[in-house]
């Protein structure tokens, strides 16, 4: 069965959390011991119905305040789909938290309330989507209920935000009226909105073609652990062992490894279970090569006539993730696949107005949430595609040395 | 399994990233450590730790905190599985802590020594210098969990701050502690429990027998079917009774259920799991069923 990983965005109360719990619930992925418990807490709350939200918002602080404040992740399966949800709160607060769920996602639920409209934390919340590359949005209008299902109201909506969404890099857009509360068109079509012809929510994400969204054409393999076991059996032996990053390895496929550059060939792709005859993203698989060369955690193994840019500048887009602002001619340490390396923060080019798209090159930093454009120094050169070709090779993190915080989150151009 | 259109099914894909995540682990720490209690998600783990670093042995050691209170059938197994991967073990004892004067034990005929684990397992880390402890926690499982990174950072208390979480972007995990902080680390995050089933079965994984139904002598209490011994003593006016059970899941026997099933095999498991109707936890942990937010509290502490 295929995976699909998805992702809610949207602002605060626009219904994300009820969307999910209406999900699952009406999909009878909930457990009778957890809907008893959001029953009575639902009920003790003197709620005239029943809080689905309260299935994902699990921490205390959460059900207190009624806000999902880090992202909750959720599992269910229908006969055709595996599906990882991630219910990513809207305040804006916490917008790291939202990154975190969407950096990963397939698809992005962004929700809009159809009393409001598009709001800014709608709009930072699809450009922060697009920016992650998740490469499929579904636009869900929700609170239908409450708008007596006008389709005037939902065209609206939906235009506005084609509108917005065409100065975005959005590959796949589909819109569709929904209510969380009632689960119009959440599993099943509604009787409600006769005018709408698409599918339900669930029917859509089982429909959903993804297999094309990875990238199998440049093939990328960062090493990450070396393998030598000094075993009688296993003397000789020395595999580098790793997550397949892009393309399709095989057997006797000559290769380079970077930064070295030396050639060589690919023996054997092994794992426990036994050898085998193609590796692709997102396998993680053992790779031989014919010959004895000094490889060690942080190289790349690639085709000799498809080779990432090796350099120590990058030039990346940059959501800034803490409360600390960036400081410009900093140093950072810098995750890049599996290298580590230090950073120096060598320019700003200009920071984004999420809401209108304007660029500020004269802004001084970047501050908790704003995005902008950063040229880096890194200490050691890294082997890096451009994020819309590759999310793995093209994202990297930036970490406080001293607090160890993860301050940064980068997507290369 | 893999097709021709390059797609991984969902245990294949759970695997790969299960496999990253203890290399890089292996890779980024000095002293990693899987925490091992002879339940399935734990056996899992184990098994998915001897994939990722094939042919080579498993790089770290394995510590089983041990409450004393345990299903002989458990530490059977969980000898063999120690002595086949040539793992070292560890056993951090509660005893022990008690007799160290570290914690004191609950009294009564109620009494249970799962909430001294925590302090055990915080000791353990520390003596041993653990700088990452691997957990066979699943998001699925409570809702606290659900909230967890896979790097889930511990400050030098051992404490988790769910409000004040790392980012934690794409696979690229955080790994960086000072001295006396340590990271926990799921690797079975995304897994639920019907994954872990539908695993066991495709890779033939030998269980504990007490996963599989069988007939035992229980008690009700508590809404819960416990096996009456000597670690939990009958109370005035209870009756026990035999029935055909198995276990959910495996904790300390005090506090740990049975569920009544007639499932033998593991398909017959596979087609349980998937067509019940309440979670694993819920059925068959009295620990938590204190509070709303017994776990998320547990877990604050320092807790699995
Ligand atoms: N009438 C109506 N109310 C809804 C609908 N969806 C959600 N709500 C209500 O809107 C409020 C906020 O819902 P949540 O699901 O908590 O919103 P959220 O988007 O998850 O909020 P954050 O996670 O804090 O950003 C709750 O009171 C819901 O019951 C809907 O379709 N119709
Ligand atoms: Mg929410």
């Amino acid at each position: 069965m295929e995976m699909l990983r998805f992702a809610t965005a949207g602002s605060v109360d626009d219904g994300k959390s009820t969307l999910i719990g209406r999900l699952l619930h009406d999909t009878k992925s909930i457990f009778s011991d957890q809907l008893e418990a959001v029953e009575r807490t639902s009920a003790q709350r003197g709620s005239e119905y029943v809080d689905l939200a309260l299935l994902t918002d699990g921490l205390r602080a959460e059900r207190e305040q009624g806000i999902t404040i880090d992202v909750a992740y959720r599992y269910f399966a229908t006969p055709k789909r595996k599906f990882i949800v991630a219910d990513t709160p809207g305040h804006i607060q916490y917008t790291r938290n939202m990154v975190t769920g969407a950096s990963t996602a397939d698809v992005a639920l962004i929700l809009v309330d159809a009393r409001k409209g598009l709001v800014e934390q709608s709009r930072r919340h699809a450009f922060l989507a697009s920016l992650l590359r998740v490469p499929h949005l579904v636009l869900c209008v929700n609170k239908m209920d409450l708008v007596d299902y006008d389709e005037g109201v939902f065209d609206a909506i939906a235009t506005e935000f084609r509108h917005f969404a065409a100065k975005l890099d959005v590959g796949d857009l589909t819109v569709i009226p929904v209510s969380a509360l009632t689960g119009d068109n959440v599993v099943t079509r509604s009787a409600n909105t006769p005018w709408y012809e698409g599918s339900s929510l669930l029917h859509h994400l089982e429909a959903l073609h993804i297999a094309s969204d990875r990238n199998l054409i440049d093939a990328r393999f960062p090493v990450q652990y070396v393998i030598r076991p000094k075993t009688s059996t296993h003397h000789d032996y020395r595999g580098y062992a790793g997550q397949v990053a892009g393309g399709v390895l095989k057997p006797g496929d000559d290769v380079v490894v970077l930064p070295s550059g030396l050639p060589s060939r690919i023996a054997a792709i092994e794992t426990k279970d036994g050898p085998v005859a193609e590796a692709f993203p997102p396998m993680s698989v053992t790779v031989r090569l014919e010959d004895d060369i000094d490889i060690s955690r942080g190289d790349m193994i690639c085709r000799p006539h498809n080779q990432p840019a090796v350099s120590q500048d990058v030039e990346a887009m940059v959501a800034w993730l803490h409360e600390e602002p960036m400081r410009p001619g900093g140093k950072y340490a810098i995750k890049h696949t599996t290298r580590t390396a230090r950073a120096m923060v060598k320019d700003l080019r200009y920071r984004l107005d999420v809401n209108t798209l304007h660029r500020d090159e004269d802004a001084p930093t970047l501050e908790l949430n704003e995005i902008g454009r950063l040229r880096l120094r890194v200490t050691a050169p890294l082997f890096t595609d451009p994020y819309r070709v590759n999310r793995t090779t093209g994202s990297f993190i930036l970490v406080d040395e001293s607090t160890n915080a993860t301050v940064g989150a980068g997507m290369i151009l | 399994m893999t097709t021709s259109l390059y797609e991984l099914g969902h245990l294949d894909a759970l695997e790969a990233e299960a496999v990253h995540v203890f290399r890089e682990v292996a890779a980024e720490f000095e002293r990693p450590v899987l925490l091992f209690s002879g339940g399935k998600d734990s056996i899992v783990m184990l098994h998915l730790a001897e994939k990722a670093f094939w042919p080579g042995r498993i790089p770290f050691p394995v510590m089983h905190v041990d409450t004393g209170h345990n299903f002989p059938e458990v530490i059977g197994y969980r000898d063999r599985r120690v002595a086949e991967t040539g793992v070292q073990l560890i056993v951090a004892s509660v005893q022990e802590s008690i007799d160290q004067g570290r914690v004191r034990e609950q009294t009564g005929p109620r009494a249970s020594r799962n909430p001294l684990q925590t302090v055990t397992l915080l000791d353990a880390i520390e003596e041993h210098g653990f700088d990452a402890a691997f957990g066979g926690a699943r998001r699925d499982e409570e809702k606290a969990r659900a909230k967890e990174r896979v790097f889930s950072f511990r400050d030098e208390f051992g404490q988790w701050d769910p409000k004040n979480q790392r980012p934690e972007l794409w696979a690229l995990y955080n790994g960086r502690r000072h001295r006396g902080e340590h990271i926990r680390v799921f690797p079975l995050s995304n897994w639920t429990e019907l994954d872990i089933w539908q695993y066991i079965g495709r890779e033939g994984i030998e269980l504990p027998s007490i996963y599989f139904a069988h007939l035992r002598r229980l008690v009700l209490r508590d809404g819960m079917l416990l096996w009456p011994n000597e670690h939990v003593p009958l109370l005035e006016g209870e009756e026990t009774f035999e029935a055909t059970v198995r276990y959910r899941t495996v904790g300390d026997v005090t506090c740990t259920g049975a569920v009544e099933s007639p499932a033998r095999t593991v398909d017959d498991i596979v087609e349980e799991v998937a067509a019940t109707r309440i979670t694993e936890r819920g059925a068959t942990r009295a620990d938590d069923r204190a509070s709303e937010a017994a776990m998320e509290d547990r877990k604050r502490e320092g807790y699995f």
